[in-house]
């Protein structure tokens, strides 16, 4: 009898644990995945299935030879993977892939001490060296096959390039950008995939709506005021996964209410700047990226206030 | 009614024996009673061994003024006064009695003479009572107060651990008690405002208290979401009556008084039948227990009786708690006697014992959104193993009450409570050297200034 466990309170736990959250957060992605295969045909599976393999690959080899515990099994590595091949179009070479793999899981997350440590979002700033790296593949979006179902190497145009050099004319209409049929990355064209995804995860409380919310109406009133049409701003572009996939990376940004709404307001503003001023079309990584590096700064400005504490 | 409440998890209920009424244990064969089951000063023996005692027969009187006095559970003999380690480590004096079985109640057990405040808080001292609902502090200490300066006082019976049902049957079985005491509140502390808080998961006890306020004034039964932790003192004062205590003071300087609905209970038998607390309902459940119920034991009962009364273990027990599984105390033996603060024993099989292996924090800020007191406990843990006791203090770690609600919810398992402990314990020292430098500084300073004096003369 005198084999009882001494250990200090609470003995029990809540049953939620960093395997679960991120098991949610890819049930919530499985949408975006029908929508990219739907649109952009079998090739995007393939794409996702070596970023994600390679991702684990990667993590599953640094800590093997860091001699750190294995840590796969709470599947980080898989949605990090995933979010990555979200953000590369269908037809990019799978070694330019599995290198941007490398990049997120090798230098971006272990190199500063694996998960939970990382103070950038590994998937974007991968996707950010990959842009630079490989401009060319980075930058060759395909039509949908959806649209030209015989022809499987048409180069297009993404609505905001279009915007960009003034081709209004082609843009495609606010319902087919909705259901996601535009050029584009893998997981970002569909809009309705990824409310649903991130609908979800508010429901299971994995994140919470002040950032997507801060980000997407940021974005929505500064086109406004800028003189861009709003709705097409929000739904081209990767708004929509940006905001509720890759703003809400734990540990990449403020864990306050307070400094979620924050840090969105900051990622819409950098958004549209860039979008309106800056030489790239598109600047969600970046203003995420951007936003990541301030993160710590508005921990500090936006710590909680302890009820009842006197200074 | 505050529509602003604190924050708390939701932590699941287990109220398994909530309807199964107190039933009282077979006469334990020896009692084991620690002198300090209280905050404050240990009491004093006042029996001698080979003496004969009888229930309600004082054996050790309050040893100074935060302290209270202690009677005896069973008749029988006092066979020595010896030591006894307590949950928190710590050696305190013991009476053992070895009881004969008959359950003698001692013949001059006469009601006290309650007419005022004054007597009535005599009477509370005498009665032996402390904080029955965990915190075990003397109740006639935290009665004693400027009456003018209480608004409210709020009667404690949210019980919002998992498992615990025994204030709920305090409630149920001696409801009668319960509003006994609510009119002595009233009439010798001429309390304006008395609201019975109850959480929702009991409608039984909220029906049956919102029955008897219809006719009396100034009474009202506060039906407090389920919410951990929801019973805390200073969560259940800001969810009633909207204040915060600030740091460093009492509820009184909210105009607040928070008692226990058992503590009240007691009280009010103590001054109705000069019965003082000699007894406890305690609730056994637990993953091993064979037949989780709510028991009557006196007060020294080692735990291993309160098991075998409840058909002993369906498993082997790898982890027993005093209290609930929130803020319970494991032991390491069975020996451990049931305290006056006690109000559940509980046993886990091997499955529920083991602690969680932590792994590593992934910022979710789960913590943070949980804390009733909006601390940061993640932020906490950063600064702790920084040793940063500057940023410890910044971060208020001296408010946490260590209600487990951060290392509940972490999802990566945590130890945030044992952390927030260990922290206070750091900011305590940095705080005393603080103060330690600074008096050196002074009397640096007072002897450079005589110096000076003297050179001058």
């Amino acid at each position: 009898m005198n084999n009882l466990v001494v250990s200090i309170s609470p003995h029990i736990r809540d049953r939620a644990d960093t395997t679960l959250i991120m098991r949610d957060v890819l049930i919530a992605l499985v949408p975006v995945i029908i929508a990219s295969v739907v649109i952009f045909g079998p090739r995007a599976l393939l794409v996702e299935a070596v970023c994600v393999a390679s991702c684990l690959f990667f993590e599953w080899g640094f800590e093997k030879i860091c001699k750190r515990p294995n840590t796969i099994g709470d599947l980080s590595a898989a949605v990090t993977g995933l979010i990555l091949s979200f953000n590369l179009n269908v037809g990019i070479p799978l070694w330019q892939a599995i290198f941007g793999s490398f990049i997120a899981i090798v230098l971006v997350k272990q190199l500063f001490g694996g998960i939970g440590k990382n103070f950038a979002n590994p998937a974007i700033t991968a996707r950010i060296v990959m842009l630079l790296a490989f401009s060319g593949t980075m930058t060759t979006w395909n039509t949908p096959t959806i649209l030209h179902p015989a022809a499987d190497a048409v180069t297009g145009a993404t609505p905001l390039t279009m915007i960009a050099k003034d081709e209004l004319a082609n843009l495609p209409s606010l319902g087919e950008m909705f259901l996601g049929i535009q050029g584009g990355c893998l997981g970002e064209t569909c809009t309705l995939a990824l409310l649903i995804g991130g609908i979800y995860l508010i429901a299971r409380k994995v994140i919470t709506w002040h950032t997507p919310v801060a980000f997407i109406a940021t974005v929505f009133v500064l086109s406004l005021i800028f003189g861009q049409d709003p709705v097409v701003q929000i739904l081209s572009g990767g708004v929509f996964l940006g905001a509720f996939f890759m703003a809400t990376d734990y540990a990449t940004t403020p864990s306050t209410n307070k400094g979620r709404i924050i840090f969105g307001i900051g990622c819409g503003l950098i958004t549209v700047l860039i979008r309106i001023w800056g030489n790239y079309p598109e600047g969600v990584s970046f203003s995420i990226l951007l936003m990541n590096i301030l993160t710590p700064f508005i921990i500090k400005w936006t710590r909680n206030k302890p009820l009842g504490g006197v200074e | 009614m505050p529509i602003k409440r604190m924050n708390g998890a939701h932590v699941p209920h287990r109220k398994n024996t909530a309807e199964m009424a107190a039933v009282r244990i077979p006469v334990p064969q020896q009692l084991v009673i620690p002198m300090s089951m209280h905050i404050g000063a240990p009491a004093k023996p006042v029996v001698k061994p080979g003496e004969d005692v009888k229930v309600g027969q004082l054996i050790a009187e309050a040893g100074g003024f935060v302290s209270a006095p202690i009677y005896s559970g069973v008749s029988g003999k006092v066979i020595k006064i010896d030591e006894l380690v307590v949950s928190n480590g710590s050696t305190v004096p013991a009476i053992r009695i070895n009881s004969d079985g008959e359950q003698t109640v001692l013949e001059d057990l006469t009601p006290p003479t309650v007419t005022d405040y004054e007597s009535f808080l005599e009477a509370v001292r005498n009665s032996g009572v402390v904080g029955l609902g965990g915190a075990g502090f003397p109740t006639s200490v935290k009665l004693k107060v400027d009456l003018e300066k209480v608004d409210a006082i709020i009667i404690n019976g949210a019980e919002c651990e998992p498992y615990i049902t025994s204030d709920t049957r305090t409630m149920l079985d001696r409801t009668d008690e319960v509003w006994a005491g609510v009119e002595m509140l009233q009439k010798y502390l001429q309390a304006k405002r008395i609201i019975i808080g109850i959480e929702d998961n009991k409608p039984q006890c909220i029906a049956k208290f919102n029955e008897l306020c219809k006719t009396t004034q100034g009474v009202e039964v506060a039906a407090l979401p389920s919410m951990y932790p929801q019973g805390g003192e200073k969560v259940l004062i800001f969810n009633t009556i909207g204040k915060i205590v600030p740091e460093g003071k009492l509820p009184i300087d909210v105009g607040a008084i928070v008692l226990n609905c058992t503590t009240l209970a007691t009280i009010a038998q103590y001054i109705q039948t000069g019965m003082p607390l000699v007894e406890k309902c305690i609730t056994i459940d637990g993953s091993a227990v064979a037949n989780p119920q709510n028991v009557i034991a006196p007060i020294g009962t080692p735990m291993k009786d309160l098991f075998e009364a409840c058909g002993g273990f369906k498993t082997e027990p790898r982890k027993v708690l005093y209290g609930g599984p929130m803020m319970g105390i494991a032991v390491p033996d069975l020996e451990n006697p049931v305290l006056k603060n006690t109000n559940a024993v509980l046993a886990f099989d091997e499955k529920d014992a083991k602690p969680p292996e932590p792994t590593a924090c992934i910022k979710c800020g789960r913590c943070i959104a949980h804390c009733p007191l909006k601390l940061m406990p993640a932020d906490i843990e950063k600064a702790f193993s920084l040793e940063r006791p500057e940023d410890l203090k910044e971060l208020k770690v001296n408010l946490c009450m260590e209600c487990g609600c951060c290392s509940f919810v972490c999802p990566a398992k945590r130890p945030l409570v044992q952390v927030n402990k260990l922290s206070k314990a750091m900011l305590n020292k940095y705080n005393a050297q603080l103060k330690a430098e600074e008096e050196a500084r002074k009397a640096k300073e007072e002897a450079k200034k005589k110096e000076e004096e003297a050179a001058n003369e």
